[in-house]
């Protein structure tokens, strides 16, 4: 057999092969699959933020018209929590719903109202009468608690070398500073939604995540099934940013479709995400640095605090990115949490790494600002040889390479390092800059390739394509793998019965996919012999890449970025807009570069909302959030955004049996924060450690 | 007496009239997705708050979320599923298509249905919040990015695709209007 010949799909841009379904309104989502005999679910959840249900008056409901069923803790299925799933943790018990009678947060999941149509449903539900014994409520976060604990979360929550205080005393600049962020919620366009119906003793699941397998997993062990007599399908996913998993409304409707034997269909609404699809915790962020007159760092002290609930602990960890991004004599950093009368946060768009890079790439920022050192040649000083914390080796550290570009193309040289110099009219003027890193990892997937009769192939693989282009990617990697043409290769995706395969997320999707791909088509192309006659059913190879994975070296992989931000401040209304961006990023290979730079761009944006728009805000009082929608909780829309730009260098890595690919979902929005609040600290000389920088702050800092 | 809380109505959708019962509940929005299998509009929030269900009511945009049905009666809707002539896509959706002007492509619909309308807001002389020069004489604004944000803002995306929908409905109009084109710094190559 000889080597594969490249046709060069990767690397060239491709329009999304599923672009046509969506530009036409033909591509269906989860909750527009039509089924014979469907029932809606409508969830009911806590008005109080801790007590007891008492009771819960079901019978006038059930006599509401079109009214099939209540559910709620009294009549539920049991479900199994005590299990490990895919992803190395506990199952969150706010998905395992209706268990006891026990309510741990506001809009906390207390029954399911079934009926004939949503609107009956809907109307059944707000009528459903609930009655709580009330119990005292602590949503109050702040650094000062006594009550905070080290939590690992997805990482150690210590890491810790050199003697820190002999090190910040010896530092010739030396700098100490608080950054917060808010409680930040993903808001994906396509609300969360599942259709659950049992055929024969299976159960049929479709729906809107990021991993068939994870759900159909968590799932299975909720309610004690194997595995084999599940199935999950999710074709089309309307975004998900790490929000959707296994919820709350999958398991409810599974449960009332057991109980009615139909079909139902459990649909949240917007504001019943903003409590049960997850959010990012809000933090609070110590940063203590102290360097050489030259600006390299002798000692680093990130401590971040986050909240977690009081049923599940998920840690955001923020001071995790310390621990790739710079080196020093003494280091230390380390994830705190606290359990507070909240919603479970969970992983959201660059868990950790978003709200960290603020605090590192502010602090940073600050600190060059102090040794009178340029914000850019300050990092390049600080560029590490090795893991600052692991001492492995990097597998492709190209930083310097990105702000060299980012510089250049900037026009960063020409900048006058003083801030509040520039003005335009009513506008302050300036601009600032920030590192960036994420992991670039891989987790084990199966996947399948079939020669057609016709001479076409078809990739089956329990892949999602929530918005990133997946589908298109893992077409173009599979043409290359088999050396045909992309369209002659139909890829299959997000249905749990092609086998095991990683999520969407973590940035890992497109990386693990594409390794298992490529070992299928090398293993079909093995099989392959010239001339042979094609059987109907095809010829069809599985690869499964858990031992390759195992057995990948040991380093520290990531993709690193230099981000650049101009804003425009009018100090006297407060206003920030952003003027330009500009993102460069070594990120491996890029496989379809239209997708890709949309995706680079779609996290700067996010970045953009996180500096100066989004913070949901929980009102102590009753323990909810004020303004639970899109108009309370505002996310960056058409005019908040300017052009941006984003840039890539090439990074070939020819020893990696994943191609090169690293994933590219989240690095666009680390440290785009902190680049917009250097430039406003530039434009203005004003320091906002608080995101996000709102008016207020911004005419609160000019009062002073 | 009680009063019916149910009417059989009449809905002209895409050209065609289409004869339903309907909850007097119910949403033009829902109408649309729950009964007519016209699944292209989506539900973001049903709150006015999001724009992907923005629909055409008589060619101008509407969030159909914010319609009851039976209100609808008698209006052209018009829904995404309604403009491409047979198989030939609406030179919106095909500049969304080939500029990659979404991601997930949950808003996508809304945001189509919101551009074709714009582009006709614009070319009757409509202003928006950013046009400079209101005189009637002037005539219509130059659809600059600034212009097409402007009047985009009420589709939100997730994604953030915005600089690629920018660049769509730029690119659309240039291809549907004999108007001035869209001649800035970001007009599509």
């Amino acid at each position: 057999m000889t080597t594969a010949v490249r046709t060069g799909a990767v690397g060239t841009g491709h329009v999304r092969v599923e672009g046509r379904d969506k530009v036409t309104g033909a591509a269906r989502y989860a909750g527009e699959i039509p089924f014979a005999g469907l029932a809606h679910g409508w969830l009911v959840l806590s008005t109080v933020a801790r007590g007891r249900i008492t009771d819960i008056d079901s019978e006038p409901v059930l006599r509401m018209p079109g009214v099939l069923a209540v559910l709620d803790h009294r009549n539920a299925l049991p479900l199994t929590t005590d299990y490990v799933g895919m992803l190395g943790t506990a199952p969150d018990p706010t998905c395992a719903v209706f268990q006891n009678d026990r309510v741990p947060h506001r809009g906390w999941p207390v029954a399911l109202v079934v009926a004939e149509t949503p609107e009956q449903a809907r109307e059944a539900a707000e009528a459903l009468a609930v009655s709580y014994t009330r119990e005292p409520h602590d949503v109050g976060f702040d650094a000062d608690r006594p009550d905070t604990r080290p939590a690992d979360g997805h990482m150690p929550a210590v890491t810790d070398k050199g003697d820190l205080e002999a090190e910040l005393a010896a530092g010739a600049v030396v700098l100490e500073a608080e950054y917060s962020t808010p409680e930040e919620h993903h808001n994906p366009m396509e609300p969360h939604a599942a259709t659950a119906r049992w055929e024969d003793g299976r159960l049929d699941v479709v729906d809107s995540n990021q991993g068939a397998t994870w759900v159909v997993g968590e799932l299975a062990q909720l309610f004690s099934l194997d595995p084999a007599s599940v199935r999950v399908r999710s074709e089309h996913v309307g975004g998900g940013f790490g929000s959707k998993g296994v919820r709350a409304h999958q398991v409810a409707a599974v449960m009332a479709a057991a109980v009615l034997d139909r079909p139902v269909r459990v649909v949240l609404t917007r504001r019943q995400m903003f409590t049960l699809a997850g959010h990012r915790s809000p933090t609070v962020q110590r940063v203590r640095l102290a360097a050489d007159a030259d600006g390299r760092l002798r000692a680093l002290d990130h401590r971040s605090l986050s909240r977690t609930s009081t049923v599940h602990e998920f840690v955001e960890p923020s001071a995790g990115v310390a621990r790739v991004m710079y080196d020093a004599d003494a280091h230390h950093t380390e994830n705190r949490v606290v359990s507070l009368d909240v919603p479970t946060p969970t992983w959201m768009r660059a868990p950790g790494e978003a709200p960290g890079s603020f605090a590192l790439e502010c602090a940073l920022d600050e600190l060059a600002e102090k040794a009178g050192v340029d914000p850019v040649l300050l990092r390049l000083r600080n560029e590490p040889e090795r893991g600052p914390v692991s001492g492995l080796p990097f597998a492709g550290r190209n930083l310097r390479a990105c702000f060299e570009l980012g510089a250049r193309r900037f026009d960063w040289a020409r900048r006058d390092p003083r801030p509040g110099r520039r003005r335009d009219g009513r506008w302050l003027l300036g601009t600032g800059t920030a590192a960036a890193s994420f992991g670039a990892g891989a987790a084990p997937s199966t996947a399948s390739v079939t020669a057609e009769a016709d001479g076409s192939f078809t990739v089956r693989i329990a892949a999602a394509d929530i918005g990133t282009g997946a589908r298109t990617a893992l077409t173009l990697v599979a043409a290359d793998a088999l050396d045909t043409a992309p369209d002659r290769v139909q890829v299959r995706l997000g249905d749990s019965a092609f086998g095991p395969a990683m999520i969407a997320g973590g940035s890992m999707g497109t990386r693990s996919w594409s390794w298992a791909i490529t070992a299928a088509a090398a293993a079909l192309r093995e099989r392959l012999v010239p001339g042979q006659e094609i059987p109907p059913d095809g010829i069809t190879v599985r690869a499964d890449t858990t031992e390759a994975v195992a057995a990948l070296a040991q380093k520290e992989r990531h993709s690193f970025g230099a981000q650049f931000a101009e804003v425009a401040v009018d100090v006297a209304t407060g206003e920030v807009r952003v003027r330009r961006m500009l993102g460069v990023f070594a990120a491996g290979r890029i496989v379809n570069p239209l997708t890709a730079r949309g995706q680079f761009i779609g996290g700067m944006v996010w970045g953009i909302s996180m500096a100066l728009h989004e913070e949901a805000v929980r009102d102590p009082g009753h323990g909810g959030l004020v303004g639970a929608d899109l108009a309370g909780y505002h996310v960056a829309a058409h005019a908040d955004v300017p052009r941006l730009e984003a840039e890539w260098i090439e990074e070939p890595d020819p020893d990696d049996p994943a191609g090169g690919i690293k994933g590219i979902g989240e690095i666009g929005i680390v440290g785009a924060a902190a680049a917009i609040a250097n430039a406003v600290w530039h434009a203005t000389g004003v320091r906002h450690r608080a995101l996000p920088i709102r008016p207020d702050r911004v005419l609160a800092g000019h009062d002073a | 007496m009680a009063l019916p809380t149910s009417s059989v109505i009449t809905l002209n959708v895409n050209g065609e009239p289409r004869t339903l019962p309907v909850d007097h509940r119910t949403t033009l929005l829902d109408a649309l997705r729950e009964r007519l299998d016209l699944t292209g509009t989506k539900k973001g929030c049903d709150h006015g708050q999001c724009g992907a269900c923005t629909v055409l009511l008589d060619g101008r945009r509407a969030v159909s979320c914010l319609h009851l049905a039976v209100a609808a009666e008698g209006r052209e809707i018009t829904t995404v599923e309604g403009l491409a002539d047979g198989g030939r896509l609406h030179p919106v959706q095909q500049a969304f298509l080939d500029l990659d002007g979404y991601q997930c492509g949950y808003c996508t619909p809304g945001q189509i249905c919101s551009a074709v309308g714009v582009l006709r807001e614009h070319a009757e002389g409509w202003p928006s919040a950013v046009t400079g020069d209101l005189r009637p004489e002037a005539g219509p604004p130059e659809l600059t990015p600034e212009e097409i944000r402007e009047r985009m803002s009420g589709n939100l995306c997730r994604c953030g695709a915005y600089n690629a929908i920018v660049e769509a409905v730029a690119h659309a109009a240039d291809s549907t209007s004999a108007a001035p084109a869209a001649d800035t710094e970001e007009a599509v190559a």
